[in-house]
């Protein structure tokens, strides 16, 4: 297929996925500020959420102070914030219509309803009545896109391309979700003291972690256990069946790059392949005595290369 | 002024003179609750955003976040033209493009009509739609125009009887044809009933017939030419219609940054290397094909195309050049051409033109400005035109000095008095101006699918079918009463 149409392809899904991410940080932290126990952990998280997302400076040239309001506002609807849901949603529509004869109909039409509707809800008022309401569409309409996609596009190239971005960019955005909230709850917060008030803290600040990935249950499910926050850990970067996790993530990855080789070999596909051993053979206890932090800048660092790996040997070659 | 309409053979509209091939369908329609049809009207205007066929206005910007997307005006009455009428009409087409191709083979080789003092010699080698670069250059089945559309009205003749005339040959970048495709989908999408009940000639075969075309336009030997469309990309104004084509045949949507020439031939870049291309249906214009050879600055085309074209190891289609046979200032001799290379009589009528380069025809023209159509001859659109029965006093003293200033711009032609048909407008049913443009396919044989796109003046009184100045579409009948 075309390189070009690869590309817009690649970039369709990252954008929907990073839309849906951004959508469930947001909607935790809405959640999460609504009870008085958790209230001053919101307020910590919103200003994690503009630093996962590197847009700390950016914000700032337009708000003096953090409100929930504001920051809302801000990774929803501004324009000129390139990470916000509207100008995702839009990059990911205006990637689809670019290539919009090699999606199926109902890929198409999917991704030009959701930009449609969007302007629809953003001016009838929801995000300001119901912002938990708001986040939940956005990311239903991302499990559609999702949906439609793999319901009915040929499984050729295209849709490789397409899984590709999903999972790159899944992966990039869990490891940053990780990585902010462990720091959140500074360094030494994996030998708390265990005092009441702690465990209360927690509680709320792990769990919150994991329904932002969907991942309460599953994490009940698996360990059958309190919340420790070395297993939420583990469950989010080593669990090879937890849908959001690195290794998951990485798995597709890797899956997707040998089905575009075609028995060339690729350095994307030798990176991917490295990185996703590790985590395979990896030990949380072995991470996390080098560090998370390090460990999680590392990480994106390297997925940030097999993203730069894939774009020179598919989508822009010279 | 007598009026012509497609549904009544008489207007103000009365019931007992509905043409024949309306009558069942005006049945139906009288039968209809005013209040389905407002739904069905809503319907086909949600799904037509849904689906995105819209094209682009420059410069403009909408409240609702659109950007500058615009639906076309869909209306939901048929435009029905009976199976025999477009019998003639389908002969007459495939003469005319005929005549066309074999003007152009000519001009670009031996020019013999030049020769023999058909057609003024300067009228063609120093108009700039002439192309000297495609001189001699051999092109397979001698074909140029592979995708001609051909507007048509139907106008009362000499004697008052409805006619059909040829107005304007479209032979560059014709475009409408997703229209044509889509309104059939949605009228059928919205009223099946009625197709269960009209013998309606089916037109959903044209990507197919494309295709055919397409690949019969292959240079090269190979069994499976490659194909591909070349769009200027997503901000030209008829995107919607590369992106369609190109996925109804299954090729791939190429824009000028996906090509290269390498060693004497055209490639694509694709996620496997380089792939080997063999024909462009280019949705781009001339100039902006080759930067080596036309505007420098041009970067929506391929360096070094055209040798690769001229060296017969790519087809463009359509060709470069046929420009020269669409222009306004030409189209008076087509009917000549006719008979000089078909040794056949016209089936299809020309307006009558005046030339406005000739000293008589300037001298009418400027005395019957308010009755005459006058049209640049390089133009294109609807712009730059003057309908003088519909302008002020001022816009014909203003164009009467643009037309002495430069005489040899323009044509002029009577108004003709297009037929009408019924179409929604706010105020209810009214009759509004249309044409036709029907799509003809050359390839080694011609071919076309029954009718083509209907365009209508939505504007009251207004000539003008331009869906850039207000135009809408319906969707055409070629009917079996």
């Amino acid at each position: 297929m075309l390189s070009r149409t690869a590309d817009h392809l690649f970039w369709m899904s990252r954008y929907t996925e990073r839309a849906e991410n951004t959508a469930r940080l947001l909607d935790v932290n809405y959640q999460t500020s609504l009870l008085p126990q958790s209230a001053e952990l919101a307020q910590l998280g919103w200003a994690g959420l503009l630093s996962i997302s590197e847009l700390v400076p950016a914000y700032q040239t337009r708000h003096c102070d953090i409100t929930p309001r504001q920051v809302m506002e801000f990774m929803v609807k501004d324009e000129s914030n390139p990470s916000s849901i509207i100008s995702c949603l839009r990059a990911a529509r205006e990637n689809a219509r670019a290539v919009r004869g090699s999606l199926t109909t109902e890929v198409w039409e999917t991704q030009n309803q959701t930009w449609l509707e969007l302007n629809r809800l953003l001016q009838s008022g929801l995000l300001e009545r119901d912002p938990g309401q708001f986040f939940e569409w956005v990311k239903f309409r991302s499990h559609l896109s999702r949906g439609v996609t793999v319901g009915t596009m040929l499984m050729d190239e295209a849709l490789h391309f397409m899984r590709l971005g999903t999972f790159l960019e899944r992966a990039d955005n869990t490891a940053r979700l990780v990585d902010v909230k462990f720091h959140a709850a500074h360094g030494d917060l994996l030998f708390a003291d265990g005092s009441e008030k702690n465990q209360q803290h927690d509680f709320y600040h792990w769990s919150a972690i994991l329904r932002s990935v969907s991942g309460f249950e599953i994490y009940r499910k698996v360990y059958r256990d309190v919340i420790h926050p070395k297993r939420v850990a583990e469950l989010l970067i080593l669990r090879a069946d937890m849908p959001r996790s690195l290794h998951a993530c990485l798995n597709e990855v890797v899956q997707n790059i040998s089905m575009v080789s075609s028995d060339r070999s690729l350095e994307s596909y030798r990176r991917a392949g490295k990185l996703c051993a590790e985590l395979e053979f990896g030990r949380i206890e072995e991470i996390l005595s080098n560090g998370l932090h390090a460990y999680l800048t590392r990480f994106l660092d390297r997925v940030n290369e097999i993203g730069l790996g894939i774009s020179q040997e598919f989508l822009l070659p010279c | 002024m007598h009026k012509f309409d497609e549904m009544y053979a008489q207007l103000p509209y009365l019931d007992d003179a509905v043409r024949p091939h309306y009558r069942s369908y005006l049945d139906w329609l009288e039968r209809q609750d005013p209040q389905t049809m407002r739904d069905r009207r809503e319907e086909a205007e949600m799904i037509f955003r849904r689906v995105g066929i819209t094209f682009a206005v420059y410069g403009d910007k909408d409240e609702d976040g659109a950007g500058t997307e615009r639906l076309i005006p869909f209306d939901l009455i048929p435009r029905i033209i009976p199976a025999h009428e477009w019998a003639s009409m389908r002969k007459g087409l495939v003469q005319r493009v005929n005549a066309l191709n074999a003007f152009l083979e000519d001009v670009y080789h031996e020019q013999a009509i030049l020769k023999a003092g058909i057609i003024p010699p300067e009228q063609v080698l120093r108009n700039a739609q002439f192309r000297p670069e495609m001189m001699m250059v051999d092109l397979p089945n001698k074909v140029y125009a592979n995708i001609s559309g051909i507007d048509i009205v139907r106008a009362p003749n000499a004697k008052g009887e409805g006619e059909y005339y040829v107005l304007e040959d479209n032979l560059r970048v014709p475009s409408g044809v997703s229209y044509m495709l889509e309104d059939r989908k949605m009228m059928m999408r919205l009223f099946p009933d009625l197709f269960s009940q009209h013998r309606v000639a089916p037109v959903a075969h044209y990507p197919d017939l494309l295709l055919e075309t397409l690949r019969a336009s292959s240079p090269s030997t190979t069994d499976n030419p490659t194909v591909v469309v070349l769009t200027p990309g997503m901000y030209n104004s008829a995107y919607f219609e590369h992106a369609f084509l190109a996925q109804q045949m299954g090729v791939e949507l190429v824009e000028g940054q996906d090509l290269f020439v390498k060693e004497g031939f055209v490639y694509m870049r694709t996620t496997r290397g380089p792939k080997r291309v063999d024909v462009i249906y280019r949705r781009v214009d001339d100039d902006f094909l080759d930067s080596r050879v036309f505007r420098p600055d041009s970067t929506l085309g391929c360096a070094g195309l055209m040798d690769v074209y001229r060296a017969g190891h790519v087809n463009i289609c359509n060709a470069v050049g046929t420009g020269i046979a669409d222009d306004k200032s030409i189209y008076p001799y087509v009917p000549e051409m006719i008979k000089f290379y078909l040794g056949e009589k016209p089936i299809l009528n020309n307006v009558p033109t005046f030339q406005c380069r000739k000293k008589e025809d300037l001298d009418y023209t400027l005395a019957h400005l308010d009755q005459l159509v006058v049209k640049e001859v390089h133009g294109a659109g609807g712009y730059g035109m003057l309908v003088g029965p519909a302008a002020t006093r001022k816009e014909i003293e203003a164009f009467r000095a643009v037309l002495k200033a430069k005489p040899d711009g323009y044509i002029s032609q009577p108004t003709l008095s297009l037929s009408s048909c019924p179409t929604y407008v706010e105020q209810g049913i009214a009759p509004r101006h249309i044409d036709l443009r029907p799509f003809v396919l050359s390839g080694q044989i011609v071919q076309m699918v029954p009718g083509g796109l209907t365009r209508v003046a939505l504007k009251e009184g207004s000539l003008v079918v331009n869906s850039s100045q207000g135009g809408g579409t319906k969707d055409t009948w070629i009917l079996e009463v």
